[in-house]
């Protein structure tokens, strides 16, 4: 029994980190500026607790194997209450690699929140409501309208969907999208916002999630560095066509993304 | 020490006080246990539903029909409603907690044996109140085991959120009455009724467990069961706690003023200690388990208890780990990642001397012990998928996709199912009279342990890979739809496991009736269970009060007649 246990944890811990060293499934390439950063912190989480991971299960099998009870001939149990040091030094080395790959994280976790937007960034308004986001962008005055609950009416779309509310000046030159089109290499600072329950905005390949709460405007940032369409998904319960709230964010060189402004500008 | 009472309650004779209003802990532990069987069979029945859904969605199931998106959502949040609160709870601490605390401490019942009946018979009907959201206009609720408002909190916000979602609520502050009136009993017991010599560093760790996972129970069925009637108040009588101004489909609420978030750091006060009210018997009751069958002294007892101390403690200044992307303050976030970071010492710390208490034992493989090892396995698997999520960083990448759920089904979920499994093979002996089928044991461990991780071991690269929970098709989603195979795997493994667990149902009714009789100590055991009648008499230890000499787990002492030395033994010291 001893050896069926062995093989089974260890046949186990091998095909279960095969398929984590071979990347078989993995992360989509990033396209934002931190996701080099973060997944690198991923790839160093990754050999540390595999390391834990691999070393346990390969000592729990074989000592299963090693000290099973092999009848009358067997050696009797060691009687002994532990190891002090041993344990000591363990704590010690845990403390260690736990604290400090948390501390070594901080830096990212801090350009990525702690920090607010640099001025300059481009703004976009991102909306979640069941089951659907809108894309805002303020305009030439750089100034989003005012939105009011009582004005919005999800079947009207665009400005009805978002209550923009026509008597405020500022709402005039308001561009609403259901496409989320940015420029490329530039800081898009989102402000997230929900109309009825909690959504979750997640851009995977932008390594960017962040939980749409109604009552909430959260500001968030990140930095595209590829074009491409890269695809959205809703990342928190929001009812029963949370599986189909998606959508995309396609971003586009500078250039294309203004004349793509000014078109919307135009058509309104 | 207090010396108390001889036991206050005569043996009943009626069948209804005896068996269905039975003042006796060992009864009331009989009647959890058979609680959490049925109300597992249920939960996994539901997980049946949704893997089949998952793969299959036009096929048509029993009882629901064609899966709608919104069934799918309605059978994962009464699974996890039914497992976390009716199993992982109720099993561990009301079942085997309620059996053997007493006898493990030599006493002749709980501290307050009507307060115990009461607090199982509140908890059968907190059950029947969740089942019965089924059944009314609308059905079960969709909002998700965590039910975050304002979705929890507005009946418009889908179906399932109008009568069933108050049932939810409802039943869940059902069971938090009678959780902490459960509590209460426990940590009295503990500290009240130990038996002469019982000192507290001499109790089994399975007692440290149940002791400090009452103090967890205490301190957060407590905040849960507030927060519930809140919840109740928000969608009933017009208050705002959770809900902000805000329409639902163009529609005005009703409600200004409230946070959601208010909700989420109510709910996770009690949501991750409630982890640790899972997972905290299983490692005491595994800790005891190794030592037993490797015929060894646990490794480090003394750090064990602090280990388990420290856990406790640490529980709860974690829970805001569920909510990085909640928009909290990401300082906040900073600050529950290393209080979470730090759990995870202790938790080292015990798998360090699991595998200590194996070095060098003398190993025998019982069920029992079969699932211990399959325990520590699990936990080590369960556990270092813990960092990634504990660290912010990850988090955003990480949070709602599986690996979420490959995480805390292992941990506290597989885990502490393992820990009950070998709590029922060690134990039924002694509770029913009858050995279980070694044979059939052995079967169920292989298929169970094997299946575990060929369910949730592809939920991480599932994950991994973006595939997000709570979507009830992935074929929306290009990412997610192309990750379909894994789905499809993971189900017939499902199929597989799920099918192996009427090995164990079967082996348990046919060993209550037809098993091979029990002797008194048939796992050469030390602690008190074991050094009486098997089944226990009324009074547990048949009017002779016990008397403890020496710590729990004396085996394999040099010079001692046996290779193991009752607690009740003359006190031994090891001849080298």
């Amino acid at each position: 029994m001893g050896l069926v246990l062995l093989v089974v944890i260890w046949l186990i811990t091998l095909i279960g980190s095969y398929f984590i060293v071979a990347k078989t499934w993995w992360l989509p390439v990033g396209a934002s500026a931190a996701a080099a950063g973060i997944d690198h912190h991923f790839t160093v989480t990754y050999i540390l607790m595999g390391g834990v991971f691999i070393a346990a299960q390969l000592a729990l099998g074989w000592f299963a194997w090693k000290y099973r009870d092999r009848g009358t001939g067997s050696q009797p149990a060691q009687y002994s209450h532990g190891n002090t040091t041993l344990e000591a030094v363990w704590t010690i080395l845990t403390i260690i690699l736990f604290i400090g790959l948390n501390l070594a994280s901080k830096s990212i976790w801090a350009s990525e929140r702690f920090d607010a937007a640099k001025p300059g960034a481009v703004q976009v308004e991102v909306t979640g409501m069941q089951f659907a986001w809108y894309f805002r962008y303020a305009g030439p005055d750089g100034k989003f309208g005012a939105t009011k609950p009582e004005l919005e009416d999800a079947s009207l779309g665009g400005a009805g969907a978002l209550g923009l509310d026509s008597t405020d000046p500022a709402s005039k030159d308001d561009v609403i999208s259901g496409v989320m089109v940015v420029p490329v290499n530039r800081e898009i600072e989102v402000i997230l916002r929900s109309h009825d329950v909690i959504h979750s905005f997640f851009v995977p390949a932008m390594r960017f999630k962040q939980d749409t709460v109604p009552g909430l405007a959260i500001h968030m940032h990140f930095t595209p560095i590829q074009t491409g369409d890269f695809e959205i998904a809703c990342a928190e319960l929001c009812g029963l066509g949370h599986y189909k709230m998606h959508g995309i964010v396609k971003v586009v060189s500078e250039p294309e993304f203004n004349q793509w402004l000014a078109a919307r500008e135009a058509e309104k | 020490m207090t010396t108390h009472e001889p036991h206050a309650h005569a043996a009943p004779q009626g069948f209804l006080r005896k068996y269905i209003f039975s003042l006796d802990h060992k009864i009331i532990g009989i009647q959890y246990f058979f609680l959490a069987l049925v109300a597992v069979f249920a939960g996994m029945f539901l997980s049946l539903l949704m893997r089949i859904h998952l793969v299959w969605p036009n096929a048509s199931l029993p009882f629901f029909g064609q899966i709608k998106p919104e069934t799918y959502l309605s059978l994962l949040t009464m699974h996890g409603t039914i497992m976390v609160f009716f199993v992982l709870t109720t099993a561990p601490q009301g079942g085997f907690g309620n059996y053997f605390l007493p006898i493990q401490i030599g006493a002749p019942d709980m501290a307050f044996p009507v307060l115990n009946m009461l607090s199982f018979w509140t908890t059968f009907l907190g059950f029947l109140v969740l089942l019965a959201a089924f059944f009314v206009t609308g059905g079960a609720p969709l909002h998700g085991w965590t039910g975050y408002a304002p979705l929890s909190a507005l009946p418009s916000a889908g179906p399932g959120e109008g009568l069933g979602a108050d049932l939810w609520i409802i039943s869940i502050a059902i069971f938090c009455i009678g959780a902490l009136m459960g509590a209460l009993n426990f940590i009295t017991t503990t500290l009240d009724m130990r038996a002469k010599g019982m000192t507290l560093m001499r109790m089994p760790l399975t007692c440290w467990a149940w002791f400090i996972t009452a103090i967890l129970g205490l301190l957060a069925f407590g905040v849960l069961l507030s927060a519930g009637i809140l919840l109740l108040m928000d969608r009933n009588l017009g208050t705002s706690f959770f809900v902000p101004l805000g329409t639902v489909n163009g529609v005005l609420t009703g409600h200004k003023g409230g946070s959601p978030l208010l909700w989420q750091h109510l709910f996770w006060f009690f949501g991750h200690p409630e982890v640790y009210i899972a997972i905290l018997p299983a490692m005491g009751l595994c800790s005891q388990l190794l030592s037993v069958f490797s015929r060894k002294p646990i490794f480090g007892y003394k750090a064990m208890v602090y280990a388990i101390m420290a856990i406790g403690f640490l529980g709860f200044m974690v829970w805001g780990h569920h909510m990085f992307m909640s928009g909290m303050s990401p300082y906040s976030a900073f600050a529950f990642s290393i209080m979470t970071m730090g759990i995870g010492v202790p938790s080292a710390i015990k798998t360090f001397n699991w595998l200590g208490t194996l070095w060098r034992g003398r190993i025998r493989f019982s069920s029992p012990m079969l699932f211990a090892i399959g325990f520590v396995s699990l936990f080590v698997v369960g556990g270092i998928s813990g960092p990634f999520l504990a660290q912010p960083v990850l988090d955003i990448y990480l949070h709602e996709t599986y690996f979420v759920i490959a995480h805390f089904h292992l941990i506290m979920g597989v885990a502490s199912i393992f820990g009950i499994f070998a709590a029922t093979y060690y134990w039924f002996p002694k509770m029913f009279g009858r050995m279980m089928n070694e044979t059939l044991g052995k079967a169920h461990f292989w298929l169970t342990f094997v299946g575990a991780y060929a369910i949730f071991m592809p939920m991480h690269y599932y994950g991994m890979a973006g595939g997000l929970r709570r979507y009830s098709q992935g074929t929306e989603v290009a990412w997610i739809n192309s990750l379909a195979p894994i789905q499809k795997f993971i189900s017939i493994a499902a199929f597989v496991t799920i099918a192996s667990q009427f090995i164990f149902l079967i082996n348990l009714l046919w060993s209550m009736k037809k098993g091979e009789k029990a002797a008194d100590n048939p796992w050469e055991a030390t602690t008190l269970e074991w050094t009486t009648a098997t089944p226990p008499p009324h009074d547990n230890f048949g009017g002779v009060t016990p008397v403890v000499h020496n710590g729990p787990y004396e085996y394999s002492v040099p010079g001692a007649p046996r290779d193991f030395v009752m607690q009740t033994d003359a006190p031994v010291t090891a001849k080298h």
